[in-house]
């Protein structure tokens, strides 16, 4: 394992990049088990939608189940994901080397002990409180905040060496959300404010917020990143880019109280929520209109690009996703929605279709950059395929049957009328499942591929090798 | 340098900022709300079955708030801010893929009905989804002094032995009937709105024969509060609660020993020879009169019996008389 040269040097060797290139590919390799580990415990308690009686026991009861999925999915999945592009971004696009492998690589393990010590924290019933995603006993969640410290000194430390006049704007989003969900995690452990329907504010600003600035923002990075270096073409517009960056960063932190709307929190804190939720269009269609435009042209050349596709995937899931996320705000619809399953499809369609689609197409546009070592043609039309298909029938399913789900409340019937009109909804939501899982494993194999997998001197394409080039 | 400090350091300020103005402020400020009038803080039992409803993930299904909201009037009164005092963690919940668990120690007082549906959902509700905690309890050849096993019914239960609870059942359990709403002020303890949410309050429940409207609220009523233990048949769980269908109680032509059993509840009960060890709850301080009657008039008139119809008042004098 490698560790920080000690010798401030101003050209880059090989021996930066094949450090910068390990550290990527550990980062991307630690995140594809979670995902499979995330996916299979998903698939698992879908199925026990139907089967309730299957798989009995403590361990493997629903309520143990449910945070281990999502936290997993968070903050085993997706941040490690995340981090990893961060910094092969981060050197990158500044033209320096890695401030500090070996602070990278206590990062990764800070991350791995946070989730492996969280995962078996949950089955055994140590659950902080079902606080949706902080429900790691604290401690452990410092381990995490040690984890984003760790992450931000390293990413600032390698953009404060860049040998270019200016940051580019993906590190201002990687750095800043990084530095921002340091403050969530401190603001979400500390007690003083969190007594009763304190905590319910808490919980409002806190579960939306982890979300909204830890996993957009250095999703958003990706974007900025990967899309100009497959099109080899500048982002459409820089300045729309720091618009957006600073409108997320206001309008966001306000919203989060749209999660108990309805409750007996504050009608005014409630009612500011849903009016920032509405203002949270202008960053979200400006950012989504400067990817789109920036792809503008280039269309009829996306289908030879997996990775095109995932980012345009991911960009659609941006739009789609955040604009659901406004409309579910207002009173009337959170009426009919608040409670179902449609809240569960609008969390994958963000999740998924937006920030794991994104996190691919960062992947897929950067990894073989960094090994030299590409995946097969027939893995990426895999693993492209089954995700696309099979979140579409995840999403569509929930969607569906949580309007259904909704209305059937409304209209007063039975509470169990409610379960069983759901159930062949939630058998499709498991289908759907079940393709997001077999994905899983085609990427797994791809990232195979991409880090120990042979080196095929001329595989790459000419585009990005010239991009490459130019960067 | 600069524009790193500017835009890593400008931007975690006002970040800082929105935190504390979002998050922290409301926190402290919301944090010191006094308790509504009659809201007190669980017992010791209660309080470690709390903890137990939030290592087994409860709240991942379950909600315990009530919204204003016509669907919602079916678990409860509006929460209101005083009712969270005591409640840290806080478990408002953000999925109903069961019901609402504001209010569920007024709404199933039923202890017997608990356990069992504890130990497997599906013994007393077909369709349920939620999982059996069959984890929480124990077979043994003998209950041990002090506990009383679970009444399962016949299908449910183990072939020999007794299902006794856990320490971790019964301080869930005691948790779950702990769940009951206090009134808001001037209110009396009756449901303020109709149990079932379904239909508005009765207005003429007096005309002695029950009209097609009635006997849907009846219907609607009898779904909401009794068919949990008796089933929506009528046929009830054999070895755990008895059958209203063909009972003698309820096909009686005087109707005042059904009315009693509806508004005090029954312990020890003699169906058809067969003595229920599991007490059935009192409704008289959940449920008004025109509901007690609209709930027997549907018991009298479904399933095949035959027993005459009550009115409102004659509820209301049975009321008058205790029991």
């Amino acid at each position: 394992m490698q560790t920080s040269v000690a010798v401030q040097s101003s050209t880059l060797s090989s021996h930066d990049d094949r450090t910068l290139s390990l550290v990527f590919c550990a980062y991307t390799i630690a995140a594809a088990f979670w995902l499979l580990f995330a996916t299979a415990v998903g698939v698992l308690m879908a199925y026990k939608f139907g089967a309730p009686d299957f798989g009995p026991g403590a361990w493997l009861t629903f309520g143990r189940l449910r945070p281990i999925h999502t936290n997993s999915t968070f903050y085993g999945w997706a941040s490690v994901a995340l981090v990893g592009l961060a910094y092969y971004v981060a050197a990158r696009s500044s033209r320096a080397r890695l401030y500090s492998a070996k602070l990278a690589w206590i990062g990764l393990a800070l991350f791995n002990l946070a989730a492996v010590a969280g995962t078996i924290a949950l089955d055994l019933g140590f659950n902080d409180g079902n606080l949706e995603y902080r429900e790691w006993p604290w401690p452990i969640r410092l381990v995490f905040l040690a984890a984003l410290l760790v992450t931000a000194w390293n990413l600032i430390g390698t953009v404060a060496r860049r040998s270019t006049e200016d940051i580019y704007l993906s590190n201002w989003f990687t750095i800043g959300g990084v530095l921002w969900t340091c403050v969530i995690a401190i603001v979400a452990i500390l007690p003083w404010y969190q007594y009763g329907l304190g905590q319910v504010s808490v919980s409002g600003f806190y579960m939306h917020n982890a979300v909204g600035m830890w996993f957009t923002p250095l999703a958003l990075g990706v974007f900025y990143y990967a899309l100009p270096k497959l099109l080899s073409r500048p982002i459409y517009s820089y300045a729309l880019g720091v618009f957006a960056f600073w409108t997320n960063l206001v309008f966001y932190p306000i919203i989060g109280a749209h999660h108990f709307l309805f409750s007996p929190l504050p009608w005014f804190l409630q009612t500011t929520a849903i009016v920032f939720s509405v203002a949270m269009l202008v960053p979200v269609w400006g950012g989504s209109a400067n990817f789109l435009l920036t792809m503008r042209g280039r269309m009829h050349g996306m289908s030879r690009s997996y990775p095109l596709m995932f980012i345009f995937v991911g960009v659609v899931g941006y739009l789609v996703g955040s604009t659901q996320g406004t409309f579910e705000a207002f009173r009337s619809l959170q009426e009919v929605w608040h409670f179902t399953n449609f809240t569960v499809g609008h969390s994958h369609l963000t999740m998924y279709g937006f920030v794991t689609f994104a996190i691919w197409g960062g992947i897929y546009a950067l990894l073989p950059l960094a090994t030299g070592k590409a995946p097969s043609q027939l893995g990426l039309t895999l693993h492209f395929w089954t995700a696309l298909v099979g979140s579409f029938i995840y999403i569509t399913s929930l969607s569906v049957g949580g309007t259904i789900q909704g209305l059937d409340w409304i209209r007063g019937l039975p509470f169990i009328q409610s379960v069983a009109d759901m159930q062949s909804y939630w058998l499709w939501r498991g289908v759907g499942g079940s393709l997001m899982l077999l994905s899983h494993v085609v990427f797994a194999w791809n990232v195979w591929r991409m880090s120990y997998g042979v080196k095929p001197n001329a595989s790459l394409d000419d585009s990005s090798a010239t991009a490459e080039a130019e960067a | 340098m600069n524009k790193l400090v500017l835009i890593a350091g400008g931007s975690t300020l006002v970040y800082v900022a929105l935190a504390v103005l979002m998050g922290v402020l409301p926190g402290f400020e919301l944090s010191n709300i006094p308790p509504g009038p009659g809201v007190k803080p669980l017992t010791v039992l209660e309080a470690q079955g709390r903890d137990v409803y939030v290592a087994s993930g409860c709240s991942y299904c379950h909600t315990q708030q009530v919204r204003p909201l016509q669907q919602d009037k079916v678990f409860g009164r509006p929460s209101a801010p005083g009712d969270f005092t005591y409640q840290t963690p806080e478990l408002l919940g953000s999925q109903r893929t069961g019901p609402d668990l504001t209010n569920i120690g007024a709404r199933q007082p039923s202890v017997v009905w608990q356990y069992i549906h504890l130990y497997n959902p599906r013994a007393v509700v077909p369709q349920s989804i939620m999982p059996a905690f069959e984890w929480m309890f124990q077979i043994v050849d003998h209950a041990p002094p002090g506990v009383a096993p679970v009444a399962l019914p016949t299908a449910y239960a183990p072939a020999r032995g007794v299902v006794v609870p856990t320490r971790d059942a019964q301080a869930l359990i005691a948790y779950l009937l702990a769940l009951k709403q206090a009134p808001f002020p001037g209110e009396s303890g009756r449901s303020t709105a109709p149990i079932n949410g379904a239909a508005g309050a009765p207005t003429s429940a007096s005309a002695p024969v029950a009209s097609s409207d009635e006997t849907a609220q009846g219907g609607a009523l009898f779904t909401a509060t009794c068919a949990a233990c008796h089933q929506a048949t009528g046929e009830g769980l054999p070895g755990a609660f008895p059958a209203l269908k063909g009972n003698s109680t309820i096909n009686d032509a005087d109707p005042t020993r059904h009315i009693q059993v509806v508004l005090n509840g029954l312990q020890g009960a003699n169906v058809g020879g067969i003595v229920y060890p599991s007490p059935m709850p009192a409704f008289g301080t959940t449920l008004s009169d025109a509901e007690v009657a609209s709930i027997i008039n549907y018991e009298r008139s479904s399933w095949g019996n035959q027993g005459t119809p009550v009115t409102r008042e004659q509820v209301a004098a049975e009321r008058a008389k205790g029991n």
